[in-house]
């Protein structure tokens, strides 16, 4: 680990903002670019410039997309022993990065890897993190970052700073940011890939990794669609989440769920919007039987057009809803898909 | 074997309700709880202790009510509680509480022996972090391993375990070597329900105190003054308006619908 002593703490040494290019197998994961688009904005504000940074055993592939999205510069560490997410040997790269380069900001997507690593890292740099933000901004007459994140189940916000320590960490919900590719290079700016070397060795890592299993629903990211169909413990067992499929299908989107249909077996964790699950905020979100509890309101509320059916008038969600309807949704829901699908072959048939 | 769990005493997170007109978060009459989270992990703790004897420590930092939290615990098989309580430690963010946990937990090997395993939450409901866990770890340099779904193998005699956690993408199987600290989800085990006598001992059972007195530690890192992060403003986030509730028949409601979510339909064939 970093030798407390080589830590910077004199915050004036630190500039640029830093997004962390989180990655599987070569694999970049969308919230990387999320973050990307993010950091170009606060970076204008800040009049500095954006860098990403990976770690892997393989990962100078991934420049071309970092720079799209509007990094500057792409830090990377290589090496076989990074090759699969290990907390310590990921955290010591990263922390050695820091240390070296001085970033004010440093986001980190808030996956389960992010949040691993994050918390880690904040540790051995002794600064300040800020989990699962949903809000970044820079403020105007200090120039730091104010983070705002959902606490208590997303019945209360909190904005939080970081004025003495650096760099400023924050973690983000995948999905609460756009990603928006560049049309062109940055100013056709000089981009420069450094290599950083850091001697590690298989030996020193102790932790070992004996498996890995993909789940067969694998990994979906609810936050790139503009439509979720989604169900909750109403829609009464697994087999009845068809007809939110096929409606999903219709209207070009995807299917998703609370937390009780999660438990219940009728969905895959990886599917669960809300505070344990994913934050999404898609063109059109319908909840099919969700009563809206606070946490799955937290994950959902800020989408442009809320459709719930809900045979309970007084159901929570329909308080966040912009059209309600009381109606028994496995009834409802085929009829709609019926009228649909109607509409859909005499637009074809136009 | 000697496992150490750390704890929190949280409001029930699900039963707080906000007051729109003042802005404010209405706690009272809201239960105080032991963290969901933290039940699994002293369940794992004391399962692992009934296989191959030993002990389970628990610790928590916070008021002096939190000893409630601790005689839960203890009421489910755990054998001694400390309470790490003291003004210093008042608004300390995530970085200076674990700091205070970590010199609290070295007190309490000092007191109790060394520790196999290590345990907390995946997250605290009411703050949601999830960064305690992996900072205690970070400051001992041991292994960590979040996410924890399951406990494959334990050998104390190789000094090691086989732990597997959640992924991104499903899971991942580790061999750690002791000691190890684990953050722990709640599908790791089913609660069993607590024997009378555990019920009885825990009742009788003294929590013990550690503070700044009795605690070797250094003030400059404790509490709201020594915590990087600082917390501008809390505000209720905006309530939304209810909409508009379609009415008419089923066959009329169906229709309004349909024509609302019509531009989304897929065209493409
Ligand atoms: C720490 C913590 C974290 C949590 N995280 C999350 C999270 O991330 N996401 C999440 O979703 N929840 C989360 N929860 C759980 C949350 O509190 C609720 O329990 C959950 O959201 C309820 O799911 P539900 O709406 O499907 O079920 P219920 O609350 O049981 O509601 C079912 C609804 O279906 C309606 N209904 C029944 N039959 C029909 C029908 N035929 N047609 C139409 N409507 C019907 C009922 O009127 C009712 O409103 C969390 C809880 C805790 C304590
Ligand atoms: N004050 C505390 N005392 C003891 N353990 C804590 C405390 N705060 C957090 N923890 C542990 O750290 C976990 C994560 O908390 P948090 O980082 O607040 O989400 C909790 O589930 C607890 O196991």
């Amino acid at each position: 680990m970093i030798d407390l002593n080589k830590i910077d703490s004199d915050i004036s040494h630190y500039k640029d903002i830093w997004v962390f290019i989180e990655q599987t197998n070569g694999q970049a994961e969308h919230v990387s670019f999320e973050l990307l688009t993010k950091a170009r904005e606060l970076a204008s504000q800040r009049n500095c410039h954006v860098a990403a940074v990976a770690v892997g055993n393989s990962v100078a592939h991934l420049a071309e997309d970092v720079f799209k999205y509007g990094a500057e510069k792409f830090y990377i560490v290589e090496d076989e022993v990074l090759k699969d997410y290990r907390t310590e040997p990921y955290r010591d790269a990263v922390s050695e990065l820091v240390v070296k380069y001085k970033p004010e900001i440093f986001l980190i997507g808030a996956t389960t890897q992010g949040r691993d690593l994050s918390g880690t890292v904040a540790t051995v740099l002794r600064t300040g993190l800020t989990a699962d933000t949903t809000k970044q901004e820079i403020d105007q007459e200090t120039g730091f970052l104010w983070m705002t994140r959902p606490t208590f189940g997303g019945s209360l916000m909190a904005t939080i700073f970081c004025p003495k320590h650096r760099p400023q960490m924050s973690t983000v919900r995948p999905g609460v940011f756009k990603a928006i590719p560049l049309d062109a290079p940055v100013n056709g700016e000089i981009i420069e890939i450094i290599r950083e070397k850091i001697e590690f060795s298989e030996e020193d890592v102790v932790k070992k990794i004996l498996k890995k299993v993909i789940s067969s629903e694998g990994n979906v990211t609810l936050g790139f669609y503009d439509v979720i169909v989604s169900g909750g413990k109403g829609m009464g067992n697994k087999e009845n989440f068809n007809m939110l499929k096929e409606l999903a299908d219709l209207l070009g989107g995807t299917w998703a769920g609370s937390r009780k249909a999660v438990e219940l077996g009728y969905i895959p964790q990886t599917r669960q919007v809300g505070q344990t699950g994913q934050t999404v905020h898609p063109k059109l979100y319908i909840a099919c039987g969700i009563s809206g509890a606070i946490q799955h309101l937290v994950g959902m509320q800020t989408s442009e057009i809320i459709i719930a059916i809900n045979t309970d008038k007084d159901a929570p969600i329909f308080n966040v809803s912009t059209y309600c309807i009381v109606e028994d949704a496995l009834k409802f829901v085929p009829k709609l898909i019926e009228e649909l699908k109607g509409m859909q072959s005499t637009r074809r048939a136009q | 074997m000697h496992a150490l769990v750390f704890i929190k005493q949280v409001p029930d997170a699900s039963q707080v309700r906000i007051n729109y007109e003042t802005g404010t978060l209405i706690r009272e009459g809201v239960p105080a709880i032991l963290n969901p989270y933290e039940v699994h992990a002293v369940e794992e703790a004391v399962k692992i202790k009934q296989k191959f004897g030993g002990k389970v420590t628990i610790l928590t930092m916070g008021p002096l009510q939190a000893a409630d939290a601790l005689k839960e615990c203890l009421s489910r098989g755990a054998d001694k509680g400390y309470l790490l309580s003291d003004r210093i430690f008042a608004g300390s963010d995530t970085l200076a509480t674990s700091y205070a946990l970590y010199e609290g937990a070295k007190k309490i090997i000092e007191l109790e022996g060394e520790i196999d395993f290590f345990f907390a939450g995946k997250q605290a409901i009411d703050g949601d972090t999830a960064q305690t866990g992996p900072g205690i770890a970070t400051r001992f340099n041991i292994p960590l391993v979040t996410y924890l779904t399951k406990l494959d193998e334990v050998n104390l005699e190789e000094k090691y375990v086989v732990a597997t956690r959640l992924t991104e993408f499903g899971q991942e199987t580790l061999k750690v070597p002791i000691p190890v600290f684990f953050t722990v989800e709640e599908s790791l085990n089913i609660l069993s329900h607590s024997p009378l006598p555990w019920l009885v001992k825990a009742a009788q059972s003294k929590i013990e105190i550690l503070s700044g007195e009795n605690v070797d530690l250094d003030k400059n890192q404790c509490g709201l003054r020594n915590s990087p992060t600082i917390v501008k403003k809390a505000f209720t986030p905006e309530k939304k308006q209810r909409g508009a509730t379609l009415t008419g028949t089923f066959d009329e409601v169906v229709d309004q619908a349909a024509e609302k979510v019509a531009p989304f339909l897929n065209n493409i064939l």
